[in-house]
């Protein structure tokens, strides 16, 4: 059974063609690109998959479980998290706080627990801290603990996304341009942290990302779109030969990214 | 031992207050004052649930209060006094003693329940058009009682002073005093702990960015539900301590300068600061009371010490702290290592 099964996938914002005839079949275990112009269609598509908007026609199914139609809470609770392209953390609560609360699917109690501290209170808040302390002391964030995300320098806050998102505990991350916005040295720890956290949890993820630098050395599939149609897919070594890609994407002129 | 200091403190601060009462070393405007404060703590917290800790902005707290005070005054006036409207009693009224919580409960119930009316609504909108729904909902509530002749309408209910005599003459204690000490314990325990919980946590998360919250797992609808249910139950049993403290109840009463009143506690004391709002409910009643000299002027100074504070201070006199960060003193001594 497919992780992650895309077919004929098509949505329009009025009468703007946003996504159209989209397809894609993860298996699980793939670290894979999604690039295009500015426009062509990327968010939407993580937008449609994340259950933030509703198709207008197209098949989207996780894990054999078709999921047009969930609310986007109950799409992540089966395991798919995902990252912004401008940052979105909560910034009045502390980066321990965010880690904790991305665990909300699965807190196993509710409200009169909360209030009445039972035991089943304690295990799971304890269980659920936890993790979240586990999960920052691997992506070394464990100093920040009980920092606010907006006080910490930019790389940081993505990584404390990314923490956030892996404490969904999911199958498959979907990241939306994580290096947007970094400066080289952050690019280059992101690169090594992108393949590192697949190995770790053994993760599929899916990335969108404007970074070339990051797209040819972490992916190993990439999907190209422009106007919300895909107009190539492969390898990076092949995707840097395409002429259509070279075109639409990258411009006539021969790309530096060598 | 140290986390059970606060609830001690407050049993023994209950205590004190129930004996003073009781023995009159405070004299009966004193303890009216008292009581009043307390229905304004349990406003003003419940408020700041949905103001403060959610970022919505509801300024129709009074309708929900209306709906609490209704409901529970008319139960227990049906049900314990003989009056002209609804008859001979059905019990007898000492029972309104043990019945007196379960109508107060059921008038929170009520109230959480026209909250539903606020929560639904704010699935889809949210800031300032929420903030215009939450203003016709107080105005529904206020207008539908003022049309229901059955209920006295217009010219208010009374006969509430007949429960609380029945309940004095069961036992001999300042019983109205006593449930609103425990009311304002229970709102201020729950809203605590709910706050303090990853659960609860998730309305904060609602706050900052909702869509984040949406798509990291949070239910946001369910979040929403229960932040507004839970608010509006409160500020129903709030409205059924005041009827019974009043002894008489009109709509006029339950309007949107009521709400404006617990607003501007809930701003005074700082957004999504507990302790916040209880001490600004504390201070802003001490200083109406204490301008009632000044009678329409008041109008004027209240309003000018919120623009001044507004000025030096907009995050309000807390904002978004808690007492023990203010200070640290005070963690060493209450808080239980949460961990």
């Amino acid at each position: 059974m497919a992780l992650l099964e895309i077919k004929e996938l098509t949505h329009f914002f009025g009468g703007l063609r946003a996504v159209y005839d989209f397809r894609i079949s993860l298996k699980g275990g793939e670290l894979l690109g999604l690039i295009g112009p500015n426009g062509a269609g990327k968010t939407t598509i993580f937008n449609l998959v994340s259950g933030f908007y509703r198709p207008t026609e197209g098949e989207i199914r996780f894990q054999g479980k078709d999921i047009i139609g969930l609310r986007p809470h109950a799409v992540t609770s089966l395991g798919m998290a995902r990252t912004f392209q401008n940052i979105r953390l909560w910034n009045s609560l502390t980066v321990f706080d965010n880690l904790c609360i991305a665990q909300h699917y699965h807190l196993g109690y509710g409200l009169l627990a909360a209030i009445l501290r039972n035991r089943r209170y304690r295990e799971n808040e304890r269980r659920v801290r936890k993790t979240a302390e586990e999960l920052l002391e691997i992506l070394g964030l464990g100093h920040y603990a009980r920092e606010y995300p907006k006080n910490l320098p930019y790389g940081l806050q993505r990584r404390v996304e990314i923490g956030r998102a892996l404490s969904v505990q999911p199958k498959l991350l979907l990241l939306d341009e994580p290096a947007a916005g970094m400066n080289p040295g952050e690019v280059e720890q992101l690169i090594d942290l992108v393949q590192w956290i697949r190995d770790r949890f053994n993760l599929t993820i899916w990335l969108i990302e404007h970074h070339m630098r990051v797209v040819m050395s972490v992916c190993e599939w990439i999907k190209v779109v422009d106007f919300g149609e895909t107009i190539a897919e492969g390898t990076p070594a092949a995707i840097r030969q395409n002429p259509r890609v070279i075109q639409a994407y990258l411009g006539d002129e021969e790309p530096d990214y060598a | 031992m140290r986390r059970y200091l606060s609830p001690i403190l407050y049993l023994i601060f209950c205590l004190v207050m129930i004996a003073a009462t009781k023995g009159n070393w405070i004299n009966a405007y004193l303890q009216l004052v008292a009581m009043f404060i307390g229905v304004n703590i349990i406003l003003s917290a419940s408020l700041n649930l949905v103001n403060g800790y959610m970022g919505e902005f509801s300024v129709g707290h009074a309708g929900f209060m209306a709906v609490g005070a209704y409901i529970t005054s008319v139960l227990n006036v049906w049900f314990f006094t003989s009056s002209s409207v609804f008859g001979p009693a059905l019990m007898e009224p000492s029972m309104a003693l043990y019945l007196f919580p379960l109508t107060l409960l059921i008038g929170g119930i009520g109230a959480a329940l026209v909250g539903l009316l606020v929560a639904v609504p704010s699935f889809r909108t949210r800031g300032d058009y929420l903030a215009i729904v939450t203003l016709a909902v107080n105005y529904i509530v206020k207008s539908s009682i003022e049309n229901m002749q059955v209920i006295g309408g217009a010219r208010g209910f009374m006969g509430m002073s007949g429960v609380v005599g029945g309940m004095k003459e069961a036992v001999d204690l300042p019983w109205v005093m006593i449930w609103v000490l425990i009311a304002v314990g229970l709102t201020v325990w729950v809203i605590q702990r709910f706050v303090s919980s990853t659960y609860g946590k998730g309305i904060v998360a609602v706050r900052d960015d909702e869509i984040a919250a949406e798509i990291m797992s949070v239910d946001t609808r369910r979040m929403k539900m229960i932040a507004f249910m839970l608010s509006s139950g409160m500020a129903g049993v709030a409205g059924g301590l005041f009827a019974h403290i009043l002894g008489y109840i009109n709509p006029g009463t339950f309007t949107i300068m009521k709400s404006t009143e617990v607003l501007v506690m809930v701003y005074l004391g700082g957004m999504g600061s507990l302790s916040g709002s209880v001490i600004s409910a504390i201070g802003l009643t001490v200083i109406l009371e204490l301008l009632r000299p000044l009678q329409v002027i008041k109008w004027v100074v209240v309003p000018l010490l919120l623009i001044l504070l507004m000025f030096f201070r907009p995050e309000g006199i807390m904002g978004h702290r808690e007492l023990p960060d203010v200070f640290p003193r005070l963690r060493r001594l209450f808080s239980a290592p949460e961990r």
